[in-house]
């Protein structure tokens, strides 16, 4: 399980999981699960047009994914945020679906493109994903002031002089960036339930923002690696236990909460 | 004439039984997502829209792997997940965000497995890319009869909730205050989307069941105030973009490259797109000219008042 091209798999899935847990603390902060699923599922689009034209999947998902983080931040500032993101998630997946039509690729690597899989992750595309990591927890370090203050207490930042719409679309980008580096491991339909399970959990859980964070990045670790080790044992798709652990946490947390909440109060 | 109309229409499309079916599957879907789609607009809840139509494609990779009818897997599943994100979802909007992420989650995670199974048992790969992406032209005919009771039913509920629903979701302390049942009327219009949403996903793919029931209803609430309207324009420019998609994806098989039809989600998605975009950019015209002449009117009070000084004062 640990030993030759697993190991590439191991480091991927590790550093998808630290992005996954810190980004998603500010999707579940800010309500924005829908965009945070909506950027990497259509950005599978990119990833089918890149096939067909014989580039690396990964370059066609960066460019849908930013593409449909700037176009999302556009038209939500004309319209309704949520009718903009479902209508650039259904534009981008309807391109994906003109792109599959063109090419001839297997069905099979569809499928792992869209569910993950354990043993696609070649050594050369580990830098790309470190450095994309790198660049999304730089950018949070920068925003984390401003986007903090934006999500919890909008009139303030206004008061502040904090351009909010600056602010979100720095935030979707920072969500592009991280839906780019899902590719090999969990898949682009999964890589939001990473993000929202985990951190959803940990919001339950504490109050304070860093442990917050800090437990969301200790869950997302937890799930991915579980999610690893017994897709690989069974062979049965990554995604399967990545998506469901999520809901798992959430659900064992809510109810360890409300159990302890009763025991105080009739305590 | 004759040759507009060919030109128009590839040789043969009329006479095609998967083109007739398309047509009306497509219409009666456009109609009930379009009416329904409309309430989904207004409360603002187009990701649970979204969320419960790809929920349901682990019902019908299900039921694809039980051998039974997709249709109904879709709709349980789609039922169910309502029921959930209503229920872990409170009241709070960001609540609800996060409970419907995690419903969908949970939901594409049972996909990933159902769908694997389903290639694995039976090796057909292809089944992850229908059940996604559903086509059109592969509906069956002896599903209609279910298809346009389902969709009859819908809209019927959806008639007698009318008033209740719009006041609801205009304004939920009103409605409450009004002794409208709001918490229950809610899960009633959530059921009714998941009937409406999965009808769709499983008949044209979730892909175009998230397009109609946000695209041409948030077009139709850009184009007309009134939601008896909106419902009605929405219904329409559903139908428009269909239709005009299926024409489109029939004549593209001339298209290049030759002999390889363009799929017909592609067409109907960059119409509903191209008509939210234009129905913006009317609205956008005339709001612009309605605060010019107003301004105009504005600077003439104004120039008024200041010709006679003595009346102000």
């Amino acid at each position: 399980m640990f030993s030759g091209f697993m190991v590439n798999t191991w480091i991927a899935a590790t550093l998808v999981a630290v992005i996954a847990g810190v980004v998603g603390f500010f999707v579940v902060l800010r309500g924005a699960a829908f965009v945070a699923h909506a950027i990497p599922h259509g950005a599978f689009g990119g990833a089918a047009g890149a096939v067909l034209i014989g580039v690396n999947p990964l370059a066609g998902l960066g460019v849908f994914a930013v593409g449909g983080a700037l176009g999302i931040g556009w038209l939500g500032r004309r319209g309704r945020h949520d009718v903009a993101t479902a209508l650039a998630l259904v534009l981008m997946l309807g391109l994906g679906a003109l792109f599959l039509s063109f090419s001839v690729e297997y069905a099979a690597a569809i499928y792992s493109l869209l569910f993950g899989e354990v043993l696609g992750v070649p050594s050369d595309e580990l830098l790309p994903i470190a450095g994309l990591g790198v660049a999304c927890i730089a950018a949070l370090a920068v925003l984390y002031r401003p986007l903090m203050l934006t999500s919890i207490a909008p009139e303030v930042a206004e008061a502040r002089g904090v351009r909010a719409q600056r602010i979100e679309t720095g935030f979707l980008l920072v969500v592009a960036l991280a839906a780019t580096m899902t590719v090999p491991v969990v898949g682009v339909l999964l890589m939001f339930s990473l993000m929202i399970g985990p951190a959803a959990t940990a919001g339950s859980l504490t109050r304070s923002p860093r442990n917050a964070i800090a437990l969301s990045v200790l869950i997302a670790l937890a799930t991915v690696w579980l999610a690893l080790a017994v897709s690989y044992l069974t062979n049965l798709p990554v995604g399967f236990f990545v998506g469901t652990l999520g809901a798992v946490w959430y659900g064992g947390a809510r109810i360890w909460t409300a159990r302890r909440r009763g025991r105080t109060a009739s305590g | 004439m004759n040759q507009v109309l060919r030109a128009l229409f590839a040789p043969g499309f009329f006479a095609s039984d998967p083109v007739h079916a398309a047509l009306v599957v497509g219409a009666v879907v456009a109609l009930v997502t379009g009416a329904v789609g409309v309430f989904t607009v207004i409360r603002g809840q187009a990701f649970a829209g979204h969320a419960l139509g790809e929920v349901g494609s682990a019902g019908g990779s299900a039921a694809f792997l039980g051998g039974a009818n997709p249709l109904w897997g879709f709709m349980g599943v789609a039922i169910v997940a309502a029921g959930l994100i209503e229920l872990l979802g409170l009241h709070r909007p960001r609540a609800r965000d996060v409970a419907t992420g995690l419903v969908l989650g949970a939901g594409l995670g049972l996909a990933a497995l159902f769908l694997y199974l389903d290639a694995t048992s039976s090796s057909t790969t292809g089944v992850a890319v229908t059940i996604l992406f559903g086509s059109l032209f592969a509906v069956s005919q002896q599903m209609l009869p279910s298809i346009v009771a389902l969709s009859a039913v819908s809209l019927v509920v959806l008639a007698v909730c009318y008033r209740m629903l719009l006041l609801s979701s205009l304004s939920s302390d009103l409605a409450a205050a009004r002794g409208v049942p709001v918490r229950a009327l809610g899960i009633a219009y959530l059921v009714i989307m998941a009937v409406a949403v999965s009808l769709a996903a499983e008949t044209i793919g979730a892909i175009l069941a998230t397009a109609l029931v946000v695209g041409p209803p948030a077009t139709a609430l850009r184009l007309t105030k009134r939601p008896g309207g909106a419902l009605v324009v929405a219904g329409l420019i559903g139908v428009a973009a269909v239709w005009l998609g299926i024409v489109l994806a029939y004549d593209s098989y001339y298209w290049p490259p030759a002999g390889h039809g363009w799929p017909v989600s592609f067409f109907v998605v960059a119409l509903v797109f191209l008509f939210y975009l234009a129905a913006g950019a009317v609205t956008g015209m005339t709001q612009a000219r309605r605060s010019r002449r107003s301004e105009r009117a504005a600077r003439r009070t104004a120039s008024g008042c200041a010709e006679h000084p003595g009346d102000a004062a």
